[in-house]
Order: structure tokens, then sequence, then C-alpha cells
């Protein structure tokens, strides 16, 4: 692979992240072959392929992003190919290419959230936790500070639109945040190791 | 009776399409209902062949359906027994509907032009406009449809997505992912016909791009179709990117020589030289597609290897030396005279021509020999369209010569033990593995007549060599795996002084004496197709004319053509 990959190795290229060290490194084990296979048993015989996204997401929930290592893997488990992973992979926004930090800040920026301050919000917890706002481009969503702590990326509907502008931590969604707020929590995350 | 009924009693329906009304078959797809009373549907996405994607919008047409009746209301019929239509406000795909009773279709109103207008525009938004340098200038729809309904200027002033380009996505294909349209023709013509899965869409938005995964090639023998598919330059032939401007190019429709399905193909020639090859649909023999090897299979035709004048060796040992027609033929007849006819066997080819064949019978029978033979030629088949028979001809050698290659064996032991002292090699290249000749074998012959188009070990062996010609410059006829009956056509002039085969078998059994006015009279392969037409009987009542360019089934060989019944059953 030529220094910087192309456009059809950037396929598979590895985008490292400092993120990379809050999660385990993607490993096939015969227990997470054993997972992958109940949940292509979800589908009837001939529909395996249909399988890919649920894989996707319980690979992305243990490991945090969708490495390029495990994009075969998942093709091999649901008899698809790696480009029609690497498809789905490559669709949807809310499919981590890169590592995320320990803590991932999805803030909303749908009409109601961004009339509500959302995306002064988005601008503030970036200088929090020390992104730069303009890096977060279409290429490139997701911005992680440097410790791999804190990890942001703009997303759209968190489906709490009457109590915005909301930002989701992880798994946790915040409603009715303000900077004061973000500040607080942000305070409190680095203080606690446990999830928000 | 009214129309509606009258068409349903045929298993048709009635559509108007531009004011006239016409029937087709229940379920035809607008764009293929369109296309065929020549109400041209633009389509970059649609291909007859493989499944509806309805992406590109291009095909955007007008349509209309009579209006749905009030509970208790009857349809009201107009004199000419059709309902009113009441048109659409939004334009349809013609690709992904299918025409319906009383349909209305419009291809040229006003909505319809500005709706594909407002398409096209979009898809030339991110285009690089690089058609000087573009290798499908001249054959790209996108150009086309562009000078019907392109806009002229940009209204964009936002710059271009940038994407990859000149990216080698297999060893005969290039990828331009900004010329691309995102028909995804290739991904299906991959996932579908060809059954691997290399070829995919990566992205989102403006960033989608056509891609293989890293690590895996498109390398299959097939690939060079999505290069054919391609309705832009996108995917572009490794083998002929900035050859030759298209323009430029004659296409002679004929057919492949590599194997015994006789794929149907153009050769793209200029000024004597062939350029490339391009499958020509048939829907009995290889539907659209073609296989690269065979695609790939046309270098000899200009290379320097090629023969363009009679050689003879007039002592042994010495060097061949270029001589006349005239001179060479007198000589080889003189030659022949003198071989006792039991000692002399000749070997044939099924890569020839019908008419071929049928002169090397009459050129046997007036040299009186019985070893005659051809040699037979297989390889693995692949289950598409490559056939384990390598001949293009067999079925034709085995009509006309009676000969399917079982003779070989016996003829190689008779040159081996000296019963054979002279050989006359048509066609074939005697050291080649199939026919399992040595130098030695050749060497120890008394005397060794070839023709050839091509300079080979045997050629370089031989005392006498006269200078045929490739499939690319006769005219003839082949008979498929399948019993299809096809032609060739000449796309250039033979090479120098290099004459048709069929003349030249003609010629020597003229000079050694030959009488019968079918042999020697015949004036084109054309005549002699009618010779053979009253001779044999599966060729009866055929003609040049009557068989086509898509050919005719005259045998029943029980063989299949694997793509072509995967085709079938799914329809």
């Amino acid at each position: 692979m030529s220094e910087t990959p192309n456009a059809i190795e950037a396929v598979s290229a590895p985008i490292p992240s400092p993120g990379e060290q809050y999660f385990p490194k993607f490993k096939v084990t015969p227990a997470l072959v054993k997972e992958a296979q109940a949940l292509v048993a979800q589908y009837p015989e001939g529909k395996e392929q249909s399988a890919v996204l649920p894989i996707i997401h319980m690979i992305q929930e243990k490991f945090g992003y969708i490495c390029p290592e495990s994009m075969p893997w998942i093709a091999e488990m649901c008899k698809s190919t790696p480009i029609h992973v690497a498809g789905i992979v490559t669709f949807y926004p809310g499919i981590h290419r890169k590592c995320p930090g320990k803590f991932h800040f999805r803030v909303c920026r749908t009409i109601a959230c961004a009339m509500g301050g959302g995306e002064e919000l988005l601008a503030h917890i970036c200088k929090k936790i020390g992104v730069d706002p303009a890096s977060l481009t279409d290429e490139e969503p997701m911005g992680i500070s440097e410790d791999g702590m804190f990890s942001i990326e703009a997303v759209e509907c968190l489906a709490n639109c009457g109590f915005g502008p909301n930002v989701m931590v992880n798994d946790a969604l915040h409603q009715e945040m303000t900077p004061a707020k973000a500040d607080k929590l942000i305070t409190f995350l680095k203080k606690n190791t446990i999830n928000a | 009776m009214l129309p509606k009924d009258a068409a349903a009693a045929e298993g048709k329906v009635n559509v108007q399409i531009n004011g006239k009304w016409y029937r087709f078959p229940k379920g035809t797809r607008i764009a293929d209902a369109c296309n065929s009373v020549g109400a041209h549907v633009p389509c970059f996405c649609y291909h007859p062949k493989l499944s509806v994607a309805g992406s590109c919008r291009m095909c955007l047409v007008e349509q209309g359906m009579p209006p749905r009746l009030a509970p208790g209301a009857t349809p009201q019929y107009n004199e000419d027994g059709y309902q009113t239509i009441s048109w659409m406000p939004r334009a349809v795909i013609a690709c992904a509907n299918t025409v319906a009773e009383n349909m209305g279709i419009r291809t040229d109103s006003k909505l319809t032009s500005e709706a594909r207008r407002g398409v096209l525009e979009f898809l030339l938004s991110n285009h690089p406009l690089d058609c000087p340098i573009c290798d499908q200038a001249g054959e790209c729809k996108l150009q086309e449809y562009t000078a019907d309904y392109g806009r002229g200027t940009h209204r964009f002033t936002e710059s271009k997505t940038k994407k990859g380009k000149n990216l080698s996505i297999g060893p005969r294909v290039n990828l331009d992912q900004e010329r691309c349209v995102l028909c995804r023709r290739c991904v299906r013509f991959m996932k579908e016909i060809v059954g691997e899965e290399v070829l995919g869409v990566v992205g989102r938005g403006t960033h989608n791009a056509i891609a293989c995964y890293p690590g895996t090639e498109l390398d299959s023998n097939y690939s060079m179709n999505v290069v054919d598919i391609c309705p832009v330059g996108a995917m572009t032939s490794k083998d002929f990117r900035f050859k030759m401007r298209v323009w430029f190019l004659k296409s002679t429709p004929t057919i492949d020589v590599t194997n015994g399905t006789g794929t149907n193909i153009n050769i793209w020639t200029r000024e004597q030289q062939v350029y490339r090859i391009t499958p020509r649909q048939n829907d009995e023999v290889n539907s659209c597609w073609m296989p690269d090897d065979a695609r790939l299979a046309y270098k000899y035709i200009n290379a320097p290897a090629r023969l363009t004048t009679p050689l003879v060796r007039t002592d042994a040992g010495a060097d061949q030396r270029p001589s006349t027609w005239d001179a060479t033929i007198g000589l080889v007849t003189e030659q022949l005279h003198k071989c006792a006819p039991t000692e002399v066997a000749m070997i044939a080819s099924a890569r020839m021509t019908n008419e071929e064949l049928y002169m090397v019978r009459a050129l046997a029978k007036q040299l009186g020999i019985t070893k005659l033979d051809i040699v037979p030629r297989t390889g693995e088949a692949d289950d598409l369209l490559v056939s384990a028979d390598r001949n293009p001809n067999s079925t034709g050698a085995k009509l006309i010569l009676g000969k399917e290659g079982k003779g070989l064996r016996t003829i190689r032991n008779g040159v081996r033990n000296g019963s054979i002292r002279f050989l006359i090699a048509l066609g074939e290249d005697l050291t080649s593995e199939e026919a399992g000749f040595t130098a030695e074998d050749l060497a120890g012959l008394d005397y060794l007549l070839c023709v050839s188009h091509s300079e080979n070990a045997t050629t370089k062996a031989a005392d006498v060599v006269l200078p045929g010609v490739t499939f690319a410059e006769k005219y003839g006829t082949m008979i498929n795996v399948a019993g299809r009956i096809q032609r060739l056509n000449k796309a250039i002039e033979p090479m120098g002084e290099a004459r048709s085969d069929w003349d030249i078998y003609r010629s020597i059994s003229q000079s050694l004496g030959c009488d019968c006015v079918n042999v020697i009279a015949c004036p084109s392969p054309m005549a002699v197709l009618e010779q053979m037409a009253l001779e044999f009987e599966p060729m009866h009542g055929l003609t040049w004319g009557n068989i086509g360019n898509e050919g005719k089934a005259i045998i029943e060989t029980g063989v299949t053509i694997p793509l072509i019944e995967r085709e079938k059953a799914k329809k």
C-alpha cells in the first residue's frame, strides 16, 4: 500500500485513533463466532446477508468501531462479500470506522435542537475537549481528544425534540443541555471512570 | 368489441405512446415498449439482462391513466373505444414500471424533457467533463443525452466532489470514480451474471463510489463486460484505452473462434488494423456477454509473425525463400503428383470454416488420400460461455469431413513408423500440444506442405508454406457446439499476398486436375455454401442471406450453453 491510500485502498485503510486504548482490540474468538451465528440464525436460509447490520452493531458495541480486519470476517459470517459489508459500513454515519473516545458525545443539530442552541453547544463541547470544530467534515465526522477520553460528532435527530438541545453520551441521553451543564458533565466524567 | 377486450384476448394491453395506440404483452416494461416503437427512452441504469435498479432517473416519462371511477359510475369510452387519459402531474421512471390497459405515455412532452433535463443537470454536477481524454467519448450515453437534454452551462458554483481516478480494479479494467453515474450496472452484472460479488458501492451521497474491497480484484474472465455495459467512461479497458478514438473504428459483425460456443462479436478496425473486439447480442448464443480471453484473442492478426508471401524450400537444408503464388501452386502440384496417395496424410482443422472444410474434402478426394483428420482441442468449460470444445467448428468438421480427431493418433504413428512420408498440414501447428507431433517427426518427413496464417514451428519445418488468413479476414460459416450455423464476416483485407484458405485449396485441387465444376468454378465462399446446402441434409435451404447475423439452428447436438439456459430459465 502506498503512503496515502488511493480511493480503493481507503475502503479498508485503518484510521488510527487514541480512543483505541479504551476498547479491546477486535479478535475472533469462538464466543464471538457463536454470537454472530446466533444473529445469522434469526434470518431464513438464503437470507444470511440480512444479518450484516446486526453483526456490525454487535461489533461496534464490543470494540467501539468497525476496524478493517472485521469487515471480511463479518462477510464470512453472513455469506456476504467484504465489499458489501464495506458498502454498509461507509454508508451509515452511525457506524464508526474510527475508534471513538471512552466517552462519545453525539450532539443533535436537527432543527429543534439547532434552534435551542445545538450548534453552539457542539462548538462549546468541541472546545472543551480540545477538538477543532472545523475538523468535523463530511469525510471525517468524528473529532477525538488527544488523550482518547472524549470524542464528538454531530448527529441528526435523537428523537427527543421537545426537550432540546439533546446530547447523547455513549448510550445515555442528556436533554435540555446548556454549555454550563456540559462543562459539569465533562468534569464529572473526567473524575469518574464509570459510564455516564 | 372494445379494444381492451380484443387486447386482453391476446394477453396484451393497449398503450398510447406519444398519441398513437399500440398493443404490448402484459408485463412489458414501459422503457422496452417505448423503445420498440421508436420512441427512444434514455437509460443509464436499465439493462434488459440485469435486474432493475431504477436509480438513474434518466428514463422519466409522463404517464397517464383513465380517471378512477366514482362509486356506481360506468367507464365512458370515446368513438375509438378508449377511455380519456388523465395525465399525472409527476413523471414516472420507464424502466421499473410496466404497461397497463389504456395507459398513456409521453416521451416527448414538456414535462418529460424538463424532468430529464433536471436529472441530467444533477448527474453532471460532479462529472469531470473530461471528454477530450475519455475513451468512452463517442459512445458515451452521458455525452449523447447531454446533447439531447443538457443545459450547456453549469449552474453549480460549488466545487466538485473529488473521487478516485485511474484506479486499477483488475488486471484488465481501470476505474474512474468521478466519471461514474452510479448506475450500478457493473455491480449487478458481477453479482447476477458472473456470480462473483467483487464490486460494490461505498460512501454516501456525493461521495458514493464504485469500489472493490482492497485485496480483491475484478479478475473474472468476464470482467471486461463491465466496460461494455458501463454507460459512461468510468470503466475502461486497459487493453483499448487511449489506443483509438471510437468514431474512427469500423465495426464488423462476426463470431469468435476461440471455442465452440461461437460467441457473436463485433470486430472494430481501422485501416487493416484490429483494435478491439466487443460482444454482439445474440440471445441464443451469448446474450450480451463474452469472455475476456476471447476478447483479447486478436493480437495475432496484426502481429509480425503473419506470413505474407508463399515460402518454398528448393533444396533440403536450405532456407525457405519467398515465391509467387503461380509458381508455388505449380511447384506444389508437381510435388504432390509424385507422392504415392497411400503415403500421404492430411491434417485439417476444426478451426476452419465449413467452406474451407468442403474444399479440404475436395482436395483430399483429388489426391485420393484416406488418411485425413482434424486436431481435437479441449479445455475446461466454465459453466457460462466457454465451451469445453476449444475448436470453433467441430460440428462442421464432423458434418463435412466426418472427422472428429480420432484418426490423428494413427497419422502420428504412421509418421513415426515411416508409412507416411508426405504430410499436408492445413491451418494447424503440428507441434502444438493438441496435435502432438515433435520437431523430429517433422524433420523425418520427405515432404511437408503447410497452409498457415502465421509463422510457427510447422511452417519453419515445411518445404512449402502457403499464407492463409485469420478469422478477421474471411467470409465463411461455422457451426457451434449447439448446432447453430453462424457467419464470419471479413473485417480487414488479407495481409500482404495471403489468400483466403478456401481459395488456396480450390486452386490446388484445380491445378491437380480436379474437374468437378462445383469445386473449381466456385467464385466465393457464399457459392460454396450454396453448394453445401444441396449436398448436406442439415444445410438444406441455407443461403448466405438467410443465415443472417443471428445464425440458424440446423443440427440437434444436445449440447447447450449454460449461460443461455440460465437466462431462459429466469424468464
